[in-house]
């Protein structure tokens, strides 16, 4: 077993490679740089690095002179605040003219644990999906956020990188392909769908791992970009299995489970029984991210569990 | 020699006849920002006309000067002054705020050509002119960066949050304007929220301030050089002006920040406008 790493892990060795590599990389950051993983960064680029103190709004606004002026600015903060607080400032400045500022909201989900409801992200997901022109990436490992933060510095306009602070192994092959906007089929399977994005990911490939123990093959697809959606992927696999679990640590209002609910109803040509598993409509609180976890039915006992009754209903 | 030889008399005129042209712009029966933009002509002007290094045939020349309008929504008066640049044809000037228009209520700077930002919901221009200011000093060009506030404006808390980026970071290649008119939607601003005292807030949060009457072209061309002169630390060019300058029935009136006029209004407004571009003579 590899290591265990927090996607933020992943994200800070790619602004590090991605600063040597390119003088326009800057980043901002609202006093957490080493919470945020861009304190390296910092030290290797002081002049392209520029603490903007706890000042969020602020801090959004500065990256979007940063790229008028022809930087490729990331900013950076935890995801509740700069999805929620910095909100108006996204929308006018970024997403409206499409400019290229990387958000990169940082100790994200339920999984940010201890510190309770006020620092938990659960609806940082569902904010940014609604924004016109924004694209919306949730790595699911730190080699994954690794390549989703340079990809994201290729991409010409608003990314929002969803970066967890809670530590797995990495699961994805060293050099296995990443574009943003598709599907990675990670197990292929027949019998039932699990779609899921980010961290928790790994419980989705242990539920799939213990249902074949039980004779059912299931689908887990990494669907680590929620916005663009790649429907054609979402839709063919549930199309092929009848059955969907969408799996993610985030609001299920609004969020991947949104997603694919929305795409399944207007597209599929054949009816897929859909369960979306996330926090339901409630606030976060402080625990362990385990316990949160478990708390809000994010283990791969109930995935499995819920795509076994997913898979009953359809017979 | 940094500026077009314009005397301030040709400057004046100038500032008649876009106070004209953004009044014919808007026309009667329609709900437009007629106080803001009036008030703020005269600095625009200056700015547009005098002390901004552009390209308009290369908007997006590297090495242009910046200009933010962070009271985004004066942006009718930042149209005239971008048509007459030559930024777009002054034809679309008929066009604001119609649907399918590049003139958008608020700045769009996707839709026109000049715009640098997009502002409106207000606040936020201040930190985006910091960006653009670090993003000189980290590329190496030699450009200035100009941002104007309302001063109702100032009661946003982004605002103060961006004063002290600027000073943190020392950028003197920065000057922001503030369009000190005194009014804001609702009424006056000492009455609706105080902002006083103001030049004071700017010092205390390490600005250089001058402050000057917004109106006199003399001391706004003053003014810009010698903020343009400021080392170590961003200047603060605080305008006294009048809301609704130029059309009598309107200036100080709280009534005419987002208003519709009537024919008689309208024809009134135009009428004094023309009679100062006359004034100038031929």
């Amino acid at each position: 077993m590899s290591e265990l790493k927090g996607t933020r892990d992943g994200y800070g060795e790619a602004l590090l490679q991605l600063g040597s590599e390119d003088p326009r990389v800057a980043v901002v950051d609202a006093d957490l740089f080493r919470s945020t993983r861009t304190a390296d960064f910092a030290e290797a680029f002081p002049d392209r690095f520029f603490e903007i103190g706890i000042a969020e709004q602020d801090m959004v606004s500065t990256a979007v002179g940063l790229a008028l002026g022809g930087m490729v600015p990331f900013a950076n903060s935890f995801a509740v605040f700069l999805a929620g607080r910095t909100f108006d400032q996204t929308r006018q400045q970024v997403a409206l003219p499409a400019l290229g500022v990387k958000l990169a909201g940082s100790s994200a989900g339920i999984t940010q644990g201890p510190d309770g409801a006020t620092h938990q992200s659960v609806l940082d997901v569902a904010l940014m999906r609604n924004l016109p022109n924004m694209c919306v990436v949730v790595p699911s490992d730190a080699e994954e956020a690794r390549l989703a933060t340079r990809a994201a510095a290729q991409r010409a306009g608003p990314v929002y990188l969803r970066l967890s602070r809670y530590e797995t192994p990495v699961w994805r092959e060293k050099g296995a392909p990443f574009e943003i906007g598709e599907v990675e089929v990670r197990r292929p399977g027949g019998d039932v769908t699990i779609a899921a994005c980010g961290v928790i990911l790994g419980r989705a490939l242990e539920a799939a791992e213990s249902l074949q123990s039980e004779g059912l093959s299931a689908e887990v697809l990494n669907v680590h970009t929620v916005k663009p959606l790649d429907v054609d992927a979402v839709i063919a696999s549930c199309e092929r299995t009848g059955a969907v679990v969408t799996v993610e640590e985030a609001s299920t209002i609004g969020g991947l489970g949104s997603a694919v609910a929305e795409a399944l109803a207007e597209r599929a040509s054949r009816r897929a029984a859909l369960r979306r598993l996330g926090v339901a409509d409630t606030f976060g609180e402080s625990g362990s991210a385990d316990e949160l976890l478990e708390k809000h039915g994010l283990t791969a006992q109930n995935i499995a569990a819920v795509a076994r009754e997913l898979v009953a209903r359809k017979s | 020699m940094p500026y077009p030889a314009v005397s301030v008399q040709e400057l004046k005129k100038c500032a008649a006849e876009v106070r004209l042209q953004i009044v014919q712009a808007m026309g009667p029966g329609k709900f437009h920002h007629f106080g803001g933009s009036l008030s703020a002509t005269d600095l625009l002007v200056a700015l547009y006309h005098r002390q901004l290094r552009l390209r308009p045939s290369e908007p997006d020349w590297p090495e242009r000067d910046r200009f933010v309008l962070s009271k985004g929504h004066a942006v009718p008066a930042l149209y005239v002054c971008l048509a007459r640049c030559g930024f777009f044809p002054k034809e679309e000037l008929a066009t604001l705020k119609t649907l399918g228009s590049n003139l958008q209520g608020h700045p769009d700077m996707r839709k026109t050509c000049g715009l640098e930002a997009n502002t409106g919901s207000l606040g936020m221009g201040l930190s985006v002119a910091n960006g653009m200011a670090l993003a000189g000093r980290a590329t190496g060009r030699g450009y200035r960066v100009y941002v104007l506030l309302g001063d109702g404006e100032c009661q946003e808390g982004q605002v103060w949050e961006a004063a002290m980026t600027a000073a943190h970071y020392r950028l003197d290649t920065l000057t922001a304007l503030v369009d000190r008119n005194e009014l804001q939607a609702m009424g006056r601003t000492e009455e609706r929220m105080s902002i006083e005292p103001l030049a004071e807030k700017w010092r205390a949060f390490g600005w250089e301030t001058f402050g000057i009457d917004g109106h006199d072209m003399g001391q706004i061309c003053e003014a810009l050089d010698a903020a343009a002169e400021v080392k170590g630390q961003p200047a603060a060019i605080i305008a006294r002006t009048v809301k609704g300058k130029g059309i009598p029935f309107m200036e100080g009136d709280p009534g005419f920040h987002n208003v519709v006029v009537t024919q008689e209004q309208f024809a009134e407004a135009v009428a004094a406008l023309e009679a100062t571009i006359a004034s100038f003579g031929g």
